[in-house]
């Protein structure tokens, strides 16, 4: 292969470098690898280079085989929500100097990614209600996890109490980690009833609870004041780690910080992100100031230069594995910084006006959708209270009738059998999600799709 | 001193404030000083329009937010505006070179970022009916193949959202497997001190303890101490390869075939594949899990500092204990194998390590790259990254210390250290002056078995100029600090900031902004 759009050098590039290398041919240079283990050739059996042309052909292909939630009534949610993304924000993310610049270690020159991290830090510390923020996780999943290690650091304690409302994949996620840690989990299926397990967790709490982790929005929609399980926490001497996967809610609810929680974490998808199938993500982590040196994780710190002008530093690294190794409060190196900088972007962009704005439209579509969707013979409204996200209970299994509402292009919802396969108390459930994005002509389409399929 | 042909005023390293009048608004012409949003915006701007009419909320029982958040809003054009100042403060591949060692900042081909785009691939939902979303399993599904194709290896866990998530991932698996063998007792990981620091931590994260080896003097993992050290305590070694000296470890397969007797699991790290991609097969080499970080190798952009991606690819021994989900073909089409219907053929594996399946934006960029440059083109990737490599190490060896030239040729990364600068001068002194010269600096100080060590990695997507005018910049850099000059310790002259107060940063935190008025 003479050239290929991505390698600039040439043949004769390639022949003057060898020549200055003292080396007759490439191949000298692999000398050290076994001779068993070197390739001849290319591998067999893989395609060889293609044109740009031929490979946006086949990516295309690809994407048409899925079904766009843009092009059809779209209620999904249970940890990722489609909202609307300002244009501005994925302009701004494509430019080489944020898209393609890396860990800003060398802070003279990455001051941009600095100051964004920055203001993202207190954006997130703000909406939280929490005093720090850290500069982003991989994800929520991962954060809920995090956090429960450090719990377990900053009480020394390890038996955590997960309400039954924490979303199942951070559940599952949780129970991985801890077989391999040894903290003890203790966890419950939801039950479709209006009230939370709020009063169940805090006659569990006993001395030996290192925290107790609820979500805030629960996985079923529902909310409830924390203050009392803050309380019961601290009298306890554990921790209160509230999770959020729907962060436009705290536009219209109070912050889980306000209400004591002590570690707060979050999915940040929501704002900036999109939906992406899942991923890359971002996770929000904030706490009380007294616990940042047992946050993981990186931090963004102001402080000034030689000159004496203010300017940002990735800061508190002695926690980080690059300089403490086995000693870290985490493996964690990488963050999820683009995914962070369009959170900030977007919340730039709406602002404490417009963050409630939009919080506002999507509590009064959610309200409009619910009383809808409970007119419909044989559905009945689980929630009392919720902001975008409620549960219905179908009287029937939900999950192939969400089967068949996409096969009639209608994504009508999660079905809880989807998320707790072989529950038959949930399998009923299905959660529905109702943003900005969603119509009034979309919850009559859904509201008429589900009246023909029950019927 | 050089003279500015063009202009009356002679320029030179030492020429700063003082030369020049400061302006009113502190700015210099396109390098131009922007404030904190919260300086500049209010809480009652947005830039964002919403339909208009009443959204009084009724269902939200008692805990409607009365208090400000503390969030300043500004118009688009603000916006817009403030985000392109502070990206031009940044260095990036896409301004020149970044030989940031063990990092693989290469080009970032943006036909990668159109195809994420597609609304095929952004906006869909992960809990869609998995008929909706045959396509994006098909991704996965091509992706897998090709990552296991060009490992040699058996499986490969897709979801792991980091280079360091996937060694857990890979950590994982190795308790599993001993576990299931009645060998929970194995507890030692043994780590060579020239790993990443991501390497201890994760063993430690998991519970195993950690024991270093020692690299021999010609920069490799010192083999006999190694195999010395194996026996029924130890659970696997943590190996990079190529190594983070940059050479090649040729007694890998030695090495593994020795683990594997005294029963043990090897894992790869697999920061460094760039070097060897399509040219050798970990698998090849006795490796049981390796990750392989996609925003390095496979060109998905580092995004100042993630989403990364590090799918693990594991042996047949440790394919039965890889975390859940997966994408499996059937005789239907693509299905995800979940906690709810794994437990037939899947029953031993170690769980689920984050929501939903993945980096799929990370995907789609990097089965575009691979589909771009095909076996030949991957293959192509290797030979010029080591070329590269090993001219920069020839054409400055003879005036920076490169500790491991005679240890035959590097692989993608060339290694030098601060032996022979003037007394008092460090390799953050060569660094900072480098910014100047308008390069980003190379990884300074790793691996620790080098004494102020510098990781140069110019990947293959430079140019030979460009080559050729790094090597002239970082040669006159060394003669300078060789010659002791003064004006390296207070680079760099001319970037954004002057060296920052690090020290500051940590003893007094700030890590929020705070209303200095209020």
């Amino acid at each position: 292969m003479e050239r290929m759009r991505y390698l600039p050098l040439t043949s004769s590039d390639r022949a003057e470098m060898l020549s200055v290398i003292g080396a007759g041919s490439v191949d000298d240079l692999f000398v050290d690898v076994p001779e068993a283990a070197r390739l001849s050739g290319p591998i067999e059996g893989l395609p060889n280079h293609a044109s740009e042309l031929a490979v946006e052909r086949h990516m295309t292909a690809l994407a048409r085989k899925n079904m766009v939630a843009g092009d059809v009534p779209f209620f999904l949610g249970c940890g990722a929500y489609r909202h609307h993304v300002p244009a501005s924000v994925d302009h701004l993310i494509q430019r080489g100097e944020f898209l393609t610049a890396y860990t800003p270690y060398q802070p003279e020159i990455a001051q941009g990614t600095l100051q964004m991290l920055f203001e993202f830090q207190t954006q997130v510390a703000r909406l939280l209600g929490t005093d720090v923020a850290n500069a982003s996780m991989y994800d929520g999943s991962t954060a809920c996890w995090e956090a429960i290690g450090m719990a377990r650091r900053i009480t020394k304690k390890s038996k955590a109490i997960l309400s039954s409302g924490l979303h199942p994949h951070y559940v599952s996620v949780a129970k991985t980690m801890a077989k391999y840690t040894g903290d003890t989990l203790e966890t419950g299926r939801p039950v479709l009833t209006a009230e939370t397990d709020l009063d169940q967790m805090i006659a569990a709490i006993d001395g030996d609870t290192s925290c107790v982790v609820v979500q805030y929005p629960d996985i079923l929609g529902r909310i409830a004041d924390l203050t009392p399980l803050a309380e019961a926490c601290h009298a306890k001497k554990a921790l209160l780690i509230a999770v959020v996967t729907e962060p436009v809610a705290l536009g219209a609810i109070r912050a889980p910080g306000e209400m004591d929680a002590d570690i707060v974490v979050g999915e940040g998808q929501s704002l900036g992100v999109g939906l992406q199938f899942g991923g890359p993500y971002v996770g929000l982590m904030g706490c009380k100031d007294k616990y940042i040196r047992q946050m993981p994780g990186r931090f963004c710190g102001e402080t000034v230069d030689a000159d004496g002008k203010r300017g940002f530093v990735l800061t508190l690294s002695t926690r980080e594995q690059h300089i403490r190794r086995e000693k870290a409060t985490s493996n964690i190196c990488t963050n999820s910084g683009l995914c962070a900088l369009a959170f900030s972007i977007h919340m730039t962009l709406l602002g404490e006006a417009g963050l409630r704005r939009m919080a506002g439209i999507n509590h009064a579509n959610a309200c409009r959708a619910a009383d809808r969707l409970a007119k419909v013979p044989g559905v009945k409204l689980v929630n009392g209270v919720f902001f975008n996200e409620f549960t219905l209970d179908l009287g029937r299994e939900a999950r192939p009738i969400v089967r068949t509402l996409a096969e009639r292009g209608v994504l009508a919802g999660v079905s809880l059998g989807r998320l707790y396969p072989g529950e038959d108390a949930l399998a009923n459930g299905l959660v529905v999600a109702v943003t900005e994005t969603v119509t009034a002509e979309d919850i009559e389409t859904l509201a008429k799709a589900l009246e023909e399929v029950l019927a | 001193m050089t003279i500015n042909q063009s202009g009356w005023k002679p320029t030179s390293p030492e020429a700063k404030d003082g030369d020049v009048p400061a302006t009113f608004t502190g700015n210099r012409a396109l390098m131009l000083e922007e404030a904190l949003i919260f300086e500049i915006g209010d809480s009652e701007t947005t830039g964002v329009d919403f339909a208009e009419g009443d959204v009084a909320g009724s269902r939200l029982g008692d805990l409607s937010r009365k208090s400000a958040i503390g969030l300043p809003g500004l118009s688009e054009p603000e916006t817009v505006r403030h985000y392109t100042r502070l990206s031009r403060q940044n260095y990036a591949i896409d301004l020149g070179l970044f030989p940031l060692g063990s990092c693989t900042m290469k080009h970032n081909p943006r036909l990668n970022e159109k195809m994420a785009r597609l609304p095929g691939f952004s906006d869909v939902h992960p809990l869609q009916p998995v008929d909706t979303v045959q396509g994006a399993l098909e991704v996965i599904h091509q992706l897998a193949h090709w990552l296991v194709t060009l490992t040699g290896m058996t499986s490969v866990a897709m979801s792991p959202k980091a280079g360091a998530h996937g060694e857990l991932c890979g950590i994982l698996a190795i308790k599993a497997a001993l576990e299931k063998r009645g060998e929970g007792h194995r507890k030692v990981i043994l780590v060579p001190e020239s790993a990443h620091g991501t390497n201890p931590a994760t063993a430690a994260f998991a519970g195993f303890s950690v024991e270093n080896i020692p690299a021999a003097a010609e920069g490799r993992v010192d083999t006999g101490a190694l195999k010395a050290r194996l026996g029924p305590d130890v659970a696997g070694v943590m190996i990079t390869n190529p190594n983070t000296c940059g050479l090649f470890e040729r007694d890998l397969k030695d090495i593994s075939d020795a683990v594997h007797a005294a029963g043990g699991y090897v894992y790869c790290d697999g920061a460094n594949f760039n070097a060897i991609v399509g040219r050798v097969r970990p698998g090849d080499l006795g490796v049981d899990a390796m990750h392989i970080n996609l925003h390095k190798t496979f060109s998905t952009p580092h995004g100042g500092g993630g989403p990364g991606s590090g799918p693990v690819v594991f042996s047949e021994a440790l394919t039965p204990f890889a975390p859940l989900p997966f994408v499996e073909k059937t005789g239907e089409g693509f299905r995800l194998v979940e906690e709810e219907n794994a437990d037939d053929h899947h029953a031993d594996s170690f769980g689920r390590m984050v929501a939903f399946h993945g980096q799929m934006g990370m995907f789609t960029r990097a089965l575009t790259y691979i589909l771009s440059h095909g076996a030949d083109g991957l293959r192509q990737v290797a030979e010029d990254a080591v070329l590269n490599a090993n001219y920069i190490l020839r054409s400055l060896e003879n005036t920076l210390d490169a500790p491991f030239a005679k240890s035959g040729p590097c692989m993608h990364e060339a290694i030098f250290s601060d032996e022979g600068l003037a007394e008092g001068f460090s390799t953050i002194d060569v660094a900072k002056a480098l910014i100047d010269e308008g390069f980003h600096p190379m990884t300074m100080y790793f691996p620790l078995v080098v004494h102020g060590a510098m990781l140069v990695e110019p990947t293959e997507t430079e140019s030979k100029a460009a080559l050729d005018q790094f090597i002239g910049a970082l040669a006159s850099v060394a003669e300078r600090a060789k010659a002791g000059d003064p004006s390296l310790k207070t680079a760099p002259h001319f970037a954004p900031r002057a060296r920052l107060d690090e020290t500051l940063a940590a003893r007094k935190p700030v890590l929020v902004w705070k209303d200095k008025a209020a």
